[in-house]
């Protein structure tokens, strides 16, 4: 472990052409990986963790930026190679794996064509070697039945698998680095628990070096050796990773952990709980504040009963209708005034569909939906229109929830205006209370949406939504996209409008530990259906259905003692919710455990 | 309607700025530079002291340029510099107004095919479709014979035909803005169809309409002179450049400038389109800076 690093970065300074100067986006970066090692670079966007790896790999446009500094690979140094030796140490000596694994396979070729190439080129296997090397490879990503999927394309493959596909493409020459930038990233949780495990068992049987780029402290806690915090182009912190988790030194270091939202840490508690705010220049934190209770006594605000949402799939010459995606199936619950209901679960699991029918935005099949009085399935498109007022939705990418071409004042007035609650001046005023609620200066209004980081665009979203005083806020992942510690910020600001508007959430997340932060009640939506619900306490610390089980053990936990944990998942797939023409879903039956927590049992 | 009560709220702020953007740009100034000498100009013909742009002299027939006949006369003894002042009016409108019509009845048709969809949709786009197989100045030619023979009617043939070109870019542009989210925000805040259509939809796929709208100008003076080569556009003896061009290619060797004028007058006014269009689409982009 401590022999001869692989990988020594020295000094790395990155600059980018701007403005007619260089605008360094690295600075003076130093770290060492050995063999059998895994360093993790954490950090939030904009930190200069993709840049560092696209510069060891010198990935970056040549004309436009300006690296410096010494990359030494095996005792060469990269930087200092000409383009044609650099494109013999990418993917032979050096292998990169990438976030995106639906766009980054050719989809073209059949995937065992394109990690074949690699064995051709790199190793100079002749086509049949090749493809019994290919093979073996998938078989080593655990990819079930190998030898049939090597003649198949990669849209035939889901996104875990093609995961699994990049890793094996990667791992074909058998390189000494592998360089992982956010490799878990875009997977649903219990797909990226098998994704992690596969890298750290294959790390074990290769010993080869991991370099691996990540944003998630929880996937830093369970897969690095030692760890490098960025920050704004810096490495601000660089060791061990438990030191660095329980003696982090740097205040940024302190602010990133004490933000990240750890699943247990609720225990004992039933009211959410806001996020410490920790100042990122001091370190100094200030004690979380319990949300005060404000879930009303009172009749549901909102009452669904029996919600089927399902989507036609077609084919053929004339679209003949030939299955149903069943999207949500047989959902009920209500909500109350004040109250966080969290639907949970992975991609495809229907809790947005849920969302997005409950506001009508896709018609449900059937089913009752009671909303602050109005039967908003009976509704005309007019009386739609006036409904939409106690309900508002906040979307999940704040890069594309609101116009580009309107600035923020116009964007938070318009539905003021639109609903005709009050005149021009009025609206103008409502706009610059509300940009003051959710932390903004009124002085913005003029200005658009670009000008603006994602989590001041997720505020102004927020801002837009609550300019009708909506009494329901259907919150579609609405913190994903977030960097932690903005996520931390905008989910206080949730609760604090919740204590002082009253207002009623249905949180859409797959974040369990977020959920279990922010959340009165908690479902767990399983394909269309809803498996488990309850209050939060009742369903995170007794959880019943196998389901809600398997989503919190896969969740990664911020903390190295879980290093070297194997969850021994099943490669299970996510399983799809398209069912044959009259196809009956099965009656299902719940179990009530304790008061309101219930779980189905068949 | 509610959308014209809502705009003054920050429009004139905006209109300033989109206005303080486009005078920045340098490119953009000397497109429209370019595009203001040759309406002038046109504008001002009749009380230009030029010669009869009509008049035929069999004293001076091809005629290269010197001091009586500064741009020379053409095969009928005409001079050349007064024909082109007076066949500007001819081209440019031919130019503006058949891609102003164009424009204006195929954009709002792509954007009702492209955010309806479905049956709306399948009508609009095999209509675009079986207009887009004839080919474009044959399409032109029998609109034009069938509407008679006049500038007017030419300027409608040339528009109608460009007019599917951008129902399609249109409907394209459509399909992936309304994907994405802050239309599905519009709809969530209850707005209805048209404000989405007018206020999200229509912004947003501006850029790419202005590129084709500067690029079918040059087309459509093209079209015209075609047209009324056959007769069908400007009635001779009166001028337009493409006319001119058309006569001038049969002395090409002998005559070499009755074609190089109108044919740089076409080329400059394109340009000038050209770069004013692209100052334009980024001036409306409020991400541009």
């Amino acid at each position: 472990m401590t022999a001869e690093p692989i990988l020594s970065v020295r000094n790395l300074t990155t600059a980018f052409r701007a403005d007619g100067g260089w605008k360094p986006v690295v600075r003076n970066v130093s770290f060492d990986v050995s063999a059998g090692e895994t360093l993790a670079i954490v950090g939030e966007s904009g930190s200069g963790k993709s840049v560092t790896s696209l510069s060891i790999m010198r990935l970056l446009a040549e004309g436009s930026s300006r690296i410096e500094g010494e990359v030494i690979l095996n005792g060469r140094n990269l930087l200092a190679l000409s383009e044609k030796e650099m494109r013999a140490v990418r993917g032979n000596e050096v292998s990169m794996i990438f976030q995106e694994p639906m766009t980054s396979l050719n989809p073209i070729f059949t995937i065992g064509r394109q990690i074949s190439e690699v064995l051709t080129r790199h190793k100079g296997m002749t086509a049949t070697q090749a493809r019994a090397e290919t093979i073996r490879m998938l078989e080593r990503v655990r990819i079930p039945n190998a030898n049939t999927r090597f003649d198949e394309y990669p849209h035939q493959f889901s996104g875990g698998m093609r995961q699994r596909v990049m890793i094996a493409m990667a791992l074909a020459s058998r390189p000494k680095l592998l360089i992982a930038d956010e490799p878990t990233t875009a997977l649903d949780v219990t797909i990226q628990g098998q994704i992690l495990d596969l890298i750290k068992e294959l790390q074990d049987e290769e010993g080869m070096a991991v370099l691996f780029i990540t944003h998630d402290m929880g996937v830093v806690a369970e897969i690095a050796d030692r760890t490098v915090v960025m920050f704004r182009g810096d490495a601000v912190e660089t060791g061990p990773t438990s030191e660095i988790f329980h003696h982090g030194e740097h205040p940024y270091t302190r602010a990133l952990l004490s933000a990240v939202p750890k699943l247990g840490s609720m225990e004992g508690r039933t009211a959410p709980l806001r996020f410490p705010v920790v100042d990122t220049k001091t370190g100094i934190s200030v004690a979380p504040v319990e949300s005060k209770g404000t879930v009303s006594t009172q009749q549901p605000i909102l009452e669904v009963k029996n919600l089927v949402t399902r989507f036609p799939v077609r084919s053929g010459l004339f679209s003949r209708q030939t299955g149903a995606i069943h999207a949500v199936e047989n959902v009920s619950f209500d909500l109350r005034q004040g109250e966080t209901l969290s639907l949970v679960g992975e991609s495809g699991c229907g809790k947005s569909t849920t969302g997005r029918s409950i506001m009508r935005l896709i018609e449900p099949t059937s089913g009752e939906i009671q909303l602050d009085g109005y039967n908003v399935r009976g509704l005309g498109s007019m009386e739609l229109q006036r409904m939409r007022k106690s309900i508002q939705m906040i979307f999940q990418d704040p890069f594309s929830s609101l116009n580009p071409r309107m600035n923020v004042g116009q964007a938070i007035a318009e539905p003021f205006l639109k609903h005709r609650l009050g005149n021009r001046a009025e609206a103008r005023e409502k706009a610059a209370y509300l940009l003051d609620r959710v932390g903004l200066s009124g002085d913005i209004m003029g200005r658009f949406p670009h000008e603006f980081s994602g989590g001041q665009r997720q505020r102004i979203a927020i801002a837009r939504a609550l300019s009708l005083d909506p009494k329901v806020i259907v919150a579609d992942e609405s913190v994903s996209a977030l960097d932690v510690s903005i996520k931390a910020q905008v989910c206080n600001l949730l609760l604090d409008l919740q204590e002082s508007l009253d207002l009623a959430f249905l949180f859409i997340s797959h974040d369990m530990a977020v959920v279990e932060r922010v959340s009165h009640r908690v479902a767990v939506m399983y394909l269309g259906e809803i498996v488990e619900i309850g209050p939060r306490a009742a369903v995170f610390e007794n959880p019943q259905h196998p389901y809600t089980k398997k989503l919190m053990a896969a969740v990664p936990v911020p903390d190295p003692a879980r290093r070297g944990i194997r969850r021994g998942i099943s490669n299970d797939e996510l399983k799809s919710p398209v069912r044959p023409v009259g196809f009956k879903p099965p009656v299902r039956q719940y179990r009530e455990v304790s008061d309101g927590h219930l779980v189905q049992v068949a | 309607m509610t959308m014209i009560e809502q705009a003054p709220l920050t429009a004139k702020r905006e209109k300033s700025r989109a206005w303080e953007k486009l005078k920045a740009s340098r490119s953009a100034l000397a497109g429209l530079v370019i595009i203001l000498f040759f309406v002038i100009l046109a504008a001002a013909a009749p009380i230009l002291p030029i010669p009869d742009p009509v008049a035929t002299s069999w004293s001076a027939i091809r005629k290269a340029p010197s001091a009586a006949h500064w741009l020379g006369t053409d095969d009928l003894g005409r001079d050349i510099l007064s024909r082109m002042i007076w066949g500007a009016q001819a081209s440019l409108m031919a130019g503006v107004f058949s891609v102003a019509l164009a424009v204006g009845i195929g954009v709002p048709f792509g954007i009702l095919a492209g955010y309806f969809g479905g049956w709306v949709d399948l009508v609009i786009s095999r209509i675009t479709e079986a207009l887009l197989a004839m080919p474009f100045l044959i399409m032109a030619i029998a609109l034009a014979a069938f509407l008679g023979p006049s500038l007017t009617n030419a300027m409608i043939a040339i528009g109608l035909s460009a007019m599917p070109i951008f129902v399609r870019l249109t409907r394209g542009q459509v399909l992936s803005v309304k994907q994405e989210e802050y239309v599905e925000g519009a709809r969530s805040v209850g707005l209805g169809h048209m404000d989405i259509m007018v206020r999200y939809i229509l912004p947003n796929v501006t850029a790419p309409i202005i590129v084709q709208a500067t690029l079918t100008i040059a087309t459509a003076i093209i079209a015209e002179a075609s047209l009324s080569f056959l007769g069908l556009g400007q009635q001779p003896p009166a001028a337009s450049w493409g006319s001119m061009l058309n006569v001038a290619k049969n002395f090409l060797s002998q005559a070499p400038w009755m074609a190089m004028w109108p044919g740089a007058a076409i080329f400059l006014v394109v340009i000038g389109f050209n770069l004013l269009g692209d100052g334009l689409r980024d001036a409306l982009d409020p991400r541009e800076h």
